[in-house]
């Protein structure tokens, strides 16, 4: 590998270990409105990653001129104003995008998440790693909702990615499947209460590849301390 | 205008001073020192919220009219799905009309109707008009219709509904919406105005039935709206 140790263990922890839905039970508002298709997720994970990236990077150069008193307001301030003229500048210079994303722009004000790595992470650590955190949860939150995204609509229709093409272009049309052909459809999985029920598998899942991980380790780390004791 | 060398030295030993101090200011030690401070705190927020509203203040001012733009190519980009090319000749989104239109329940008490003219006689209008009862919010939709009362084509502008299930109402996703190009009061009788599972003309979707329910219900609400103005529009 060629990263260094530190930025390893930072993306390791936005991936798998501390992910903002998985590890922080974080942002599951915005994760459960809009994770109905693959590409709505997708959508709201790159809007978020770019935000969440900018913002971290912002909170990390003023760090120093932040009072520990007056953190809050001044974190609320920085990404509503930072998320504001994201969705000003997209609808004016890139307005085809905006028509797709404009929706989830506005919704990442109410990303918890944002502001948690602002007070966890980025106002405690340089410009380099703080940027690097929020690039690695953005990936991790990407992750989380396209997986999310994906399993409700297979469940739901049939069908996964569909129209990924309006979001990433023409050239994406190859990623639209009809996974169950015939598909009679499952409403609730597009519903608000699928998003919870899906949700709760994919912990589950989470939780039992951790175990399966943790037991592995055990059993390859335990004839080693015998040995050495 | 002719500057002094030394006046230029002067300056830049003064420019270097206050950088100097400005850096000094700037210091994490110094700053540490400084955030307990009840004043600097206020001077941090007010600074603050004072950048974030010039920032986004001049943001704003300097894309208004670039936003203002694109969406009046959107506005157009509908009109012109609605309205075939080959029917006008004249600039539609300067040529309006406004009728009343409270007793519809179409969204508003006032709807703005854009008139497309051939040599200068009216050969179709086209209005915004709205569901404000869908599954899940309002669906807002816009409407061309011939003078003669024929639907020329409807679009679902923006709506709520859930992805998946109630959004086949969009072109881009199905093309259950075209199932209304050629269809007035006349040739289709109120009754038939509804999905086929009330016994309607319109197919709902498998899951879904009040988006589209809400959807053809709206349209006829809007027809009603043309026929009810059709003197006044046709011949303005």
């Amino acid at each position: 590998m060629f990263l260094s140790e530190g930025y390893r263990k930072i993306a390791s922890d936005g991936i798998w270990n501390n992910n903002i839905v998985f590890g922080q039970n974080l942002a599951l508002c915005p994760l459960l409105a809009v994770t109905g298709t693959a590409t709505n997720g997708l959508g709201m994970g790159l809007a978020t990653l770019v935000v969440i990236t900018a913002s971290n990077g912002l909170i990390s150069v003023t760090r120093h001129l932040i009072p520990n008193e007056i953190r809050i307001p001044i974190f609320v301030l920085l990404i509503a104003a930072l998320v504001t003229l994201v969705d000003i500048l997209m609808n004016a210079w890139a307005h085809e995008l905006y028509k797709v994303l404009g929706l989830f722009i506005a919704l990442i004000v109410t990303n918890c998440a944002l502001l948690g790595r602002a007070e966890a992470f980025a106002s405690k650590q340089p410009v380099k790693e703080a940027l690097w955190d929020g690039l690695m949860m953005g990936i991790g939150f990407t992750l989380v909702l396209v997986a999310l995204g994906a399993a409700r609509e297979i469940t739901a229709t049939g069908t996964l990615f569909a129209n990924a093409s309006l979001l990433l272009g023409e050239s994406f049309k190859f990623l639209e499947v009809t996974v169950i052909p015939g598909y009679k459809g499952f409403l609730l999985m597009a519903l608000p209460p699928g998003g919870f029920i899906m949700l709760a598998f994919l912990i589950v899942g989470k939780r039992l590849i951790d175990q399966k991980i943790a037991a592995i380790k055990e059993s390859s780390t335990l004839p080693n301390k015998a040995i050495t004791e | 205008m002719k500057f002094d060398p030394a006046d230029i030295q002067r300056l830049q030993a003064k420019a270097r001073v206050y950088w100097e101090w400005l850096k000094r200011w700037f210091e994490p030690s110094n700053l540490a020192q400084l955030r307990p401070q009840l004043e600097f705190q206020t001077g941090v927020l007010a600074g603050f919220a004072l950048l974030a509203s010039i920032l986004l203040g001049m943001t704003n001012c300097s894309t208004e009219a670039t936003i203002q733009r694109r969406l009046d190519e959107d506005l157009l980009m509908s009109l012109t799905e609605v309205i075939p090319a080959d029917l006008h000749d004249n600039d539609m989104l300067r040529d309006t009309l406004s009728v009343p239109s409270a007793g519809f329940n179409i969204g508003a008490d006032e709807t703005l109707v854009y008139l497309a003219k051939q040599a200068g006689k009216v050969t179709a209008v086209c209005f915004k008009f709205t569901a404000p009862d869908g599954y899940s919010g309002a669906i807002n939709m816009i409407m061309g219709i011939d003078r003669d009362g024929n639907i020329l084509g409807v679009r679902v502008l923006s709506h709520k509904e859930t992805p998946g299930l109630g959004d086949k109402i969009e072109a881009a996703k199905s093309s259950w919406i075209l199932s209304f190009v050629g269809r007035s009061l006349e040739n289709l009788a109120p009754a038939q105005w509804t999905v086929k599972k009330d016994g309607g003309a319109f197919d709902q979707f498998a899951g879904a039935t009040i988006t589209p329910r809400k959807s053809v219900q709206a349209i006829f609400r809007g027809l009603q709206l043309f026929k009810a103005n059709k003197d006044q529009l046709i011949h303005p």
